[in-house]
């Protein structure tokens, strides 16, 4: 962490220069005094803001929610809340469609997140090359970057309609027969995922390109010396280099897959987002969550599906880390 | 509260101001195959492709917001924008609330901005040159909470917010996001290598006192990270959803929460729709054709290094 820090004495007060009239010896006492005092107590000045503001309106809710998930709290009464236990927890357990709505935030977290970085990283690799205009070509592929979810869940749902849709046009052009996007199991989460690709691709395509960028060329010229072609130097020089940065981003959008809501809400406009669709077919945890809690007004439960996000996020973390543990151990 | 984390960044080094994009290497005759090559036509090509898929949605959207919905839902879809624009935009103005939003998302925007600005600037320079006890691991905590949905927090929030009287209320939406964990990052690292402890200690000698080096010594240098973190800050904080859309209501909404009301009525009319997702997306593009450079180094220097 720190990587040049100078000795304490560098925050010492100042020796002051006599002058010809020091100030009263007690006035002298007071002031290193102050001074000492804020060279101690400004350091927690500066980071209490954010401790603060994280403690008040994030870690003190994120504890209140379990006390919430053993109680009935309407959305009517917001005030009494009575206590029912275990309940709140056997209720989403047991209803199917939780069970549904995390296995449909697990695939589309895996068919966004995976093509997503695969592309990231081949684009990160063309604009590694001197280009013209490089910095153009970097602005326009970030550009999406640039849109909400919600305009990009609301131009997408025109994109994907069933009739009239602009990719059902074109796939008609080819001769397919038009597909109803969001009605299928499979195309409506292939749907959600494009539209999470769109967004988010262009932005981690940058951040692999800074990783690029910061691998020293002398590995590469090692590399061809000993006769390696340009694909061999890109898997053995250019993707070990990246490996933490790869990592984070599959950290990174693992866990902006858990959030995906706004996309499923708007896909078809209307009032299905709020069961993700007429078979929840690409209901999402955190749809399943806003549904309960402030569609059917039971925020016991809501909170309830916050804790199994919660449960399922650290499976995902400990999943990770031996993963991570597998991977060092076998490149030994 | 930030959703679907955009701004997030590594835990590693990140380069000093970003001027002008890449470092630049030395001459490219000296270098070994592969890096740093001239793109043949095949880069151009595919970057070309991506490029336009980027874009094409945008376009679609303001082909969509200038007809009526007929002519965008036919059989055949519309390739130029028609003569539709003002009088969509005037009917989702009068349905959605429009002025209102955006006057709404102009405040918190900003406000976040401002504050986020202000105190990660100070966390960040507290982190980078001022030693105390528990840095370490409190730096770590920081970092820990960027991991952390907002999901899991939305219940009882909902439940202080309405508590606090803030139900329904901008309150409830700008006091969570005062200050970002990624703000703090970016700004330590950026004030790691960019401001020299001389600088502080020459600050001292004159007799200044801690928070008048902030004012006078850190917060000139800062300048530039400042910038891009505000721009970050805002695109972000701008284009929020999930919290503002169980937080705010139809009366008292920010864009994005008006465009999804406008969305979930129903019966909505895709050209009006499309008209509000134009109005909400247009000043970020604004924003991105001027400061575009600026951004792009922005996300390219919070980036991991190795």
């Amino acid at each position: 962490m720190a990587t040049s820090t100078p000795t304490r004495d560098a925050y010492a007060t100042p020796p002051r220069e006599p002058k010809k009239e020091p100030p009263s010896e007690r006035r002298q006492l007071w002031r290193s005094r102050l001074w000492r005092f804020d060279d101690k107590a400004s350091p927690y000045a500066y980071i209490a803001p954010f401790f603060l503001v994280f403690g008040a309106f994030g870690l003190y809710p994120l504890l209140y929610t379990g006390w919430i998930a053993l109680h009935r709290v309407e959305m009517t009464g917001l005030d009494s809340m009575e206590w029912v236990g275990w309940e709140n927890f056997d209720k989403i357990l047991h209803d199917p469609e939780f069970w549904t709505s995390v296995s449909n935030t697990f695939l589309i977290g895996v068919i966004s997140t995976v093509p997503q970085l695969l592309v990231a990283l081949g684009l990160a690799h063309l604009l590694n090359y001197k280009l013209r205009a490089s910095t153009f070509w970097r602005t326009i592929i970030l550009t999406p970057y640039a849109t909400s979810v919600a305009s990009a869940a609301l131009v997408f749902a025109l994109v994907f309609r069933a009739d009239g849709g602009l990719l059902n046009w074109t796939l008609g052009l080819v001769g397919f027969d038009p597909v109803n996007w969001a009605n299928g199991h499979w195309t409506s989460k292939l749907a959600i995922s494009i539209i999470v690709i769109w967004r988010w691709t262009g932005y981690n395509a940058l951040i692999y390109l800074a990783a690029m960028q910061a691998v020293p060329n002398d590995l590469y010229e090692a590399a061809s010396l000993d006769g390696a072609s340009r694909w061999q130097q890109f898997r053995k020089v250019t993707i070990p280099s990246l490996r933490p940065t790869i990592l984070f981003t599959i950290v990174i959008s693992t866990i902006g897959s858990m959030q995906l809501f706004g996309e499923p809400l708007l896909l078809e406009g209307g009032a299905l987002g709020a069961t993700g669709g007429n078979e929840n077919q690409y209901e999402t945890l955190s749809i399943y969550l806003y549904n309960y809690g402030w569609n059917l007004g039971h925020l016991g439960p809501a909170a309830a599906v916050a804790w199994a996000m919660l449960a399922l996020l650290l499976l995902i973390a400990a999943a990770n880390w031996f993963i991570g543990r597998f991977v060092r151990k076998s490149a030994v | 509260m930030t959703m679907t984390s955009p701004t997030h960044t590594a835990p590693v080094k990140l380069a000093p101001a970003p001027k002008g994009g890449a470092p630049q290497r030395p001459s490219r005759f000296r270098m070994g195959a592969g890096q740093q090559l001239k793109g043949g036509p095949f880069a151009y090509i595919a970057l070309a492709v991506v490029g336009f898929g980027s874009l094409l949605p945008l376009y679609w959207t303001l082909v969509a917001a200038s007809r009526t919905q007929d002519e965008v839902l036919a059989s055949t879809p519309p390739f130029f924008p028609g003569g539709k624009l003002v009088e969509n935009v005037q009917t989702a103005w009068e349905q959605a609330n429009l002025g209102k939003a955006i006057l709404n998302s102009v405040i918190v925007s900003s406000s976040i901005t401002l504050a986020t600005l202000f105190f990660c600037t100070l966390a960040g320079y507290a982190f980078a040159k001022m030693r105390f006890r528990g840095r370490g691991w409190l730096m770590t905590a920081v970092i820990a909470t960027l991991t952390i949905p907002p999901q899991l927090s939305v219940v009882p929030l909902f439940m202080m917010m309405s508590g606090l009287g803030w139900g329904g209320q901008l309150e409830s939406v700008i006091f969570p996001t005062l200050v970002s964990a990624f703000g703090v990052f970016f700004m330590r690292q950026y004030l790691i290598e960019a401001l020299p402890y001389e600088l502080i200690e020459a600050a001292k000698i004159d007799g200044a006192n801690n928070f008048r080096i902030v004012v006078s010594v850190v917060l000139p240098v800062a300048r530039p990270a400042m910038m891009v973190l505000g721009m970050l800050t805002f695109v972000q904080a701008w284009n929020d959803f999930f919290w503002p859309y169980l937080a705010l209501n139809q009366q008292n909404p920010t864009l994005q929460v008006a465009l999804g009301q406008l969305s979930a009525s129903y019966t909505p009319d895709q050209s009006i729709v499309m008209a509000g997702a134009l109005i909400s997306t247009l000043p970020l593009l604004v924003v991105f054709v001027v400061f575009g450079k600026k951004i792009v180094g922005g996300i390219m220097s919070g980036a991991v290094k190795g």
